[in-house]
């Protein structure tokens, strides 16, 4: 399908442990957590290749909250996408308790557990291998730009990257940590972008996420975050699209684009009701609000939801 | 020296304590309001009250060297406490200053919220891109439970400030310790919650804080006994990083201590600025057996 290296060279292993050097590129889409969303999976890859990027990569959480989850590993696996692990692949790989999604209040531990007992439970054995087998990050360049993709954070797993609650000297220290220009996350389902000076020191980024589908142009050389958002399940906001983002480097700076995924939503639910997933689960994918989870947010994040 | 402060300081000889790393300085608490509280609460770990004024409130100049400090470390968050946060005149432009370099969370008892000052507190929040979260403090579900520890009148005050609050559009974490026992059940919580609805809040967020035997709990229950120590412990990189101390640290009128917990103990004064607390400390203390054991941290 997409042009894309299926061997990925490792990194001098002295470097940083469990990366992967991911090739050189010019327009790439990142896929967040999956969720077991494989209808909007599917639907992403098409969108995708129709916006002609050079590759697709994956950001972990391939499981989780929706129904089925072999069905989304084997459209990736099926598909070549090269995938990096989320918390929940080192967790069904290690054959942990929880899903170490880091989630701190009884009701979304509650909720974490079902959906995790349940996603444990449906995948096939060789799929959690595979997931043992996967890097942690991956580099790449984008025109000049090296990036780095992480799960959560490059030095947590399940750290959650929030617009609201990530400060730009933290960004900055992570950038310069983890000698990268852009860095590349997922693990909160929400999606948002930042920019920072070109060096350190200077004033704040403007701080204010990038609104759905915009496109962001800054002059380069770019520094900053692009969480990419969710594809399983709909951004807190009303709406019953998902999410992934397409970045690339042009020549007046690197350009982001967050792209709404359109998807049998429905259909999705009605599975989800016949696994006996909780109604809660249903209710965000038909409403696009979110329902569970919700304790972890800060402030501005949760209200800007229903609940 | 107290034969409780000479045993706690026993590990000179032949037991060994584990020194926590100092993995980066994510949080940066400021001890605000010093030890000055308008309240004088039972289980207050700090034996904070009106005329406690063993910590000095910090004015908004010193607040600000530390700010710039904490930014060039690469300062992810920043945690405001006291005593009484409001009790400081300089609160609202100490936030100001905070929440342009990164999100805030304010612990107060609530009491002096009123209409007005919720207002300032939402301007302040709709001014910044980073959050503002406001933490208060609630110690029962009726005036007879949290009157008991929190001084008489004060349930009333409480809720009047969750209204103020909910009226201008805030939405304040409300943390109830584990003194309020009805809380940590599930149908406590529930109640809970829609009291908290009944005042406003659509969105009731709710979190259920560990007690520490510090300070006037100490008295109230009991002291920390002297086998709940960390000696010998050996703590795996993961229980490390949990703690607080492992990733914050506390600024007071005084100097840079290693955690929030700890501002009473001289030893646990680091430095005067933040660069130079960068490094290990040994958890000696009692409370670090808590901490340890109970998963105490800031995002609890
Ligand atoms: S617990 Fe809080 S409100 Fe009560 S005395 Fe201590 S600082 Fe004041
Ligand atoms: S009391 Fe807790 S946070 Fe403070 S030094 Fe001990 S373990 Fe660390
Ligand atoms: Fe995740």
């Amino acid at each position: 399908m997409l042009p894309q290296d299926p061997s990925p060279s490792p990194l001098p292993a002295s470097a940083f442990p469990r990366e992967l050097f991911a090739g050189a590129y010019r327009r790439v889409a990142f896929f967040g957590g999956i969720y077991s969303n494989y209808l909007a999976l599917d639907r992403a890859l098409d969108l995708a290749r129709s916006l002609k990027v050079d590759a697709v990569f994956a950001l972990g959480d391939f499981g989780a909250f929706g129904p089925h989850p072999d069905r989304a590993v084997e459209i990736l696996r099926g598909n070549g996408i090269v995938s990096i692990q989320g918390n929940y692949e080192e967790a069904l790989s290690d054959a942990a308790e929880d899903c170490r999604c880091g989630y701190v209040d009884p009701r979304d531990n509650h909720y974490a557990r079902l959906s995790f007992d349940y996603t444990a439970a449906k995948t096939a054995a060789p799929h959690k291998a595979w997931m043992g087998t996967l890097p942690r990050h991956l580099r790449m360049t984008l025109g000049d730009r090296r990036v780095l993709c992480c799960h959560g954070s490059p030095r947590r797993i399940n750290e959650f990257l929030w617009a609201s609650a990530t400060s730009d000297a933290f960004l900055r220290k992570l950038l310069d940590d983890y000698q990268t220009d852009l860095l590349i996350c997922t693990h909160t389902g929400l999606h948002w972008s930042r920019f920072l000076e070109p060096a350190s020191g200077g004033s704040a980024g403007d701080g204010r996420p990038a609104g759905n589908g915009l496109l962001a142009r800054h002059g380069r050389p770019a520094r900053g975050i692009i969480n990419v958002g969710a594809l399983g399940r709909p951004a807190n906001n009303g709406r019953t699209d998902v999410w992934f983002a397409i970045v690339e480097a042009g020549d007046d700076g690197t350009r982001i684009e967050f792209v709404p995924v359109a998807y049998d939503h429905a259909r999705l639910a009605a599975e989800m009701e016949r696994e006996g997933l909780p109604p809660e689960f249903r209710e965000t994918i038909l409403t696009g609000w979110w329902t569970t989870c919700l304790e972890i947010l800060p402030a501005k994040e949760r209200a800007s939801g229903r609940y | 020296m107290p034969l409780d402060e000479a045993s706690r300081l026993s590990g000179t000889t032949n037991i060994v304590f584990p020194d926590v790393p100092m993995l980066g300085l994510d949080t940066v608490w400021f001890q605000v309001a010093g030890s000055v509280c308008n309240l004088a609460c039972t289980h207050c770990f700090i034996s904070c009250s009106p005329d406690n004024h063993t910590h000095a409130m910090m004015d908004a100049a010193a607040v600000e060297i530390y700010l710039r400090e904490s930014e060039s470390l690469g300062v992810r968050e920043f945690y405001f406490t006291g005593g009484e946060p409001f009790l400081n005149p300089e609160m609202i432009p100490i936030l100001r200053a905070a929440l342009r370099r990164g999100p805030a969370t304010v612990l107060t008892n609530g009491t002096l919220i009123t209409a007005r000052r919720a207002a300032d507190l939402k301007a302040l929040s709709e001014d910044s891109a980073y959050s503002l979260d406001i933490r208060l403090s609630l110690d029962g579900f009726d005036a007879a439970a949290n009157d008991a520890i929190r001084g008489p009148g004060t349930f009333v005050r409480i809720l009047e400030a969750i209204g103020h609050l909910a009226a201008a559009g805030l939405n304040p974490v409300i943390t109830v310790t584990e003194a309020c026992e009805e809380a940590v059940g599930s149908a406590g919580r529930a109640r809970l919650l829609g009291r908290l609805r009944d005042l406003g809040l659509d969105r009731p967020r709710l979190k259920v804080m560990p007690l520490l035997l510090l300070g006037a709990e100490a008295g109230r229950t009991r002291a920390y006994g002297k086998e709940e120590t960390l000696a010998g412990t050996e703590l795996t990189e993961a229980d490390a990083a949990s703690l607080q101390c492992a990733s914050g640290r506390m600024v007071t009128a005084e100097g840079v201590y290693v955690c929030p917990i700890l501002i009473d103990f001289p030893e646990a004064r680091m430095g005067s600025t933040l660069a130079e607390t960068l490094r290990p400390f040994p958890l000696r203390h009692r409370a670090c057996h808590t901490c340890h054991v109970q998963g105490l941290n800031c995002r609890t």
